[in-house]
């Protein structure tokens, strides 16, 4: 890293490392041109028999079976002696039933309702006094596959303005499962809530708008899940188009139907 | 929004337009549908993501030190402060200790971007409305900034300049000096682009009550940065929730009165002197010592979520990072971008405007469409 630093000083210095072996200057031009010339038959050759074997080693390596150790979202409860803010003990006392967790870590406060009352959780959370989280600064979600009964985390990062204090509410649904939305409370949820649909394929009920945004609206599957393929097509596209244009129309097909 | 005295055969219809995405004033890839009536902008709907790179998805399979280098493609005008956000991010959710000096340097550096960005900015929207002169004048002074980054890091655009626990190079013997000389050229030119534009009758005219939106529905809508200010919201997350050195600085957040894009012009460009303050500050009280705090070799945080935001030049930029606790790479990254959020401002703002002022909406508030799309 600190030999980084001297590369990018000035364009006088930069040759000369490069260039010890050539005596001059002149010869420095020549010198350089000749290294990548030698060094690209090394180069060409070096892809070639990698490239070879990774088509076969593709198929026998299953990467997504590869941690199958469950993995669920940590939402530690506060330590014994730190107390409650006083924001979460009012929707606690006013929503005894729907706060199902409260959860701390580094200083993050975030409470898990149920998505049932979530429009009710933050409308309560916005207006009432000593809450005043009336920004939202956030809402996203996040994919557990691990937990097999709820498997999406839709996480709102809320911020009051005001009293300068945040919180994180989340709710847990099904694959499927809608969401009440949030865009009577805070218009900033819409384009939020439909980039969640879009990346995750979480439907948000009486959402005024529920397009994709960031993939085309054709776009098949919902790229942000965990299941997702992180590779395309691969060889086969390459070696066989018309095979693959098959196998992608059955697919799609089959979703249709 | 009814036309006068519509005689019947100069009726009008509704118009819908596509304005872009390959128009010069959308500052990259966005298109906008616009439906007009004569040439008043009655609906807008803003299409995004042809710059979608898959940047939170990416993340995933990229080790914690990997993904600082993808953070600077993201806003790749301000790729210091995406830096700063995400390294922050991380050393909250290790709950890692960074020297003085290394929170000195990043303010520095967070507050450089910061000038280089908004006088991107000036000159691309006064280009848009007509006034070339003023970005070539931006121009020439961002290059100085951009000279400094390359003798910091040795890059000029995309600087990969933070790493977590602290920062990767100290500051180049007479860096400092160069650092504050800069500020004072940018002092001197400040008056020129105000005697170009504050005063100027086109300016105001093309400017003043254009894209006014008040406090509440600024909070409501999700802005932030520059165009929440003008709208007399004093929310700057420098000062709400200090990050770096920022704590230990000295200076004031500009508000607007009215919200409108002439207020947004002000807030901005009194935003360049307070950044100059903040800097001479940071350069001057740069405290001694080490540059890189006690960092695990492998980086692998404990399970658990956080979110950190910081202020980026175009607003709050905010890192939601979800870790397993088991893996070297984030299980979730997701970036909150400022530019997606107050892009989703646009369609309140043209609403009944003309399709001129469109282009002059576009650029106050400031977006760039490779952190919109990511």
């Amino acid at each position: 890293m600190g030999v980084g630093r001297g590369t990018g000083m000035s364009d006088e210095q930069t040759p000369t490392p490069d260039a010890t072996p050539a005596a001059s200057v002149p010869a420095g031009a020549p010198a350089d041109a000749d290294k990548p010339a030698a060094v690209k038959p090394e180069a060409a050759a070096a892809p070639k028999p990698e490239g070879a074997p990774k088509p076969a080693a593709k198929p026998a390596a299953p990467k997504p079976a590869a941690p199958p150790a469950p993995i669920v979202p940590p939402d530690p409860a506060p330590p014994a002696d730190t107390p409650f803010p006083l924001f979460i003990q009012a929707v606690q006392a006013s929503f005894e039933d729907d706060v199902e967790h409260v959860s701390y870590f580094v200083g993050d406060w975030a409470i898990i309702v149920k998505p049932s009352r979530l429009v009710e959780i933050v409308t309560f959370l916005r207006d009432e006094n000593g809450c005043k989280f009336d920004y939202l600064s956030d809402l996203t979600a996040a994919d557990w596959p691990a937990r097999t009964d709820r498997r999406f985390d839709v996480i709102l990062c809320l911020y009051s303005t005001k009293l300068k204090h945040r919180v994180r509410v989340k709710v847990r649904v099904a694959d499927g499962e809608a969401v009440p939305s949030v865009t009577g409370v805070w218009p900033a949820a819409n384009w939020l809530e439909r980039e969640v649909w879009d990346m995750f394929g979480v439907p948000f009920s009486g959402h005024p708008d529920l397009r994709r945004i960031l993939m085309p609206l054709d776009w098949q599957g919902h790229p942000q899940r965990k299941d997702y393929p992180l590779e395309g097509p691969g060889e086969l596209l390459l070696e066989n188009p018309q095979e693959w244009l098959k196998a992608r129309s059955a697919v799609v097909e089959a979703e249709i139907k | 929004m009814q036309t006068p005295d519509a005689r019947p055969m100069f009726d009008t219809d509704e118009l819908v337009i596509n304005m872009g995405p390959q128009h010069p004033s959308t500052h990259g890839v966005l298109r906008l549908v616009l439906k007009l009536d004569g040439e008043k902008v009655r609906d807008c709907d803003a299409v995004i993501g042809y710059l979608h790179r898959g940047v939170e998805k990416l993340c995933e399979s990229r080790d914690y030190t990997q993904v600082v280098l993808i953070t600077d493609r993201m806003d790749y005008v301000a790729a210091a402060t995406n830096n700063l956000g995400y390294v922050e991010t991380v050393e909250k959710l290790m709950s890692l200790e960074v020297p003085r000096r290394a929170l000195y340097i990043r303010t520095i550096l967070s507050e450089l971007q910061r000038v280089a960005s908004h006088l991107l900015w000036l000159g691309t929207h006064a280009a848009d409305i007509g006034a070339l002169t003023v970005l070539l004048f931006g121009l020439r002074e961002r290059e100085l900034i951009l000279d400094l980054f390359e003798e910091y890091c040795g890059a000029r655009l995309t600087y990969n300049t933070m790493r977590i626990g602290g920062q990767p190079w100290d500051v180049q013997p007479g860096w400092d000096k160069k650092v504050l000389q800069f500020c004072d050229i940018q002092e001197q030119k400040l008056p020129e682009y105000e005697q170009l534009l504050t005063s100027n009758r086109i300016w105001m005219e093309r400017t003043n009550d254009v894209g006014v939106i008040s406090a509440a529905d600024a909070i409501a809508i999700g802005l932030c940065g520059p165009p929440l200010r003008a709208s007399g919201v004093a929310r700057d997350v420098r000062k709400d929730e200090p990050y770096a050195a920022y704590a230990e600085m000295d200076f004031d957040v500009p508000i607007g009165v009215k919200g409108d894009t002439y207020d947004r012009y002000l807030v901005r460009l009194e935003e360049f002197r307070q950044s100059l303050r903040i800097i001479r500050q940071a350069v001057q009280g740069l405290p001694e010592g080490p540059i890189m705090g006690k960092v695990p070799r492998l980086i692998k945080p404990p399970a658990g979520e956080t979110y950190h935001a910081i202020e980026a030049p175009k607003g709050e930029i905010g890192y939601f990072i979800a870790s397993d606790g088991k893996s070297a790479s984030p299980y979730r990254l997701r970036v909150r971008p400022p530019s997606f959020c107050n892009l989703q401002a646009l369609r309140q703002l043209v609403r009944g405007h003309l399709i001129a002022d469109v282009v002059a909406l576009i650029g106050t508030i400031d977006i760039v469409l490779g952190e919109v799309d990511r």
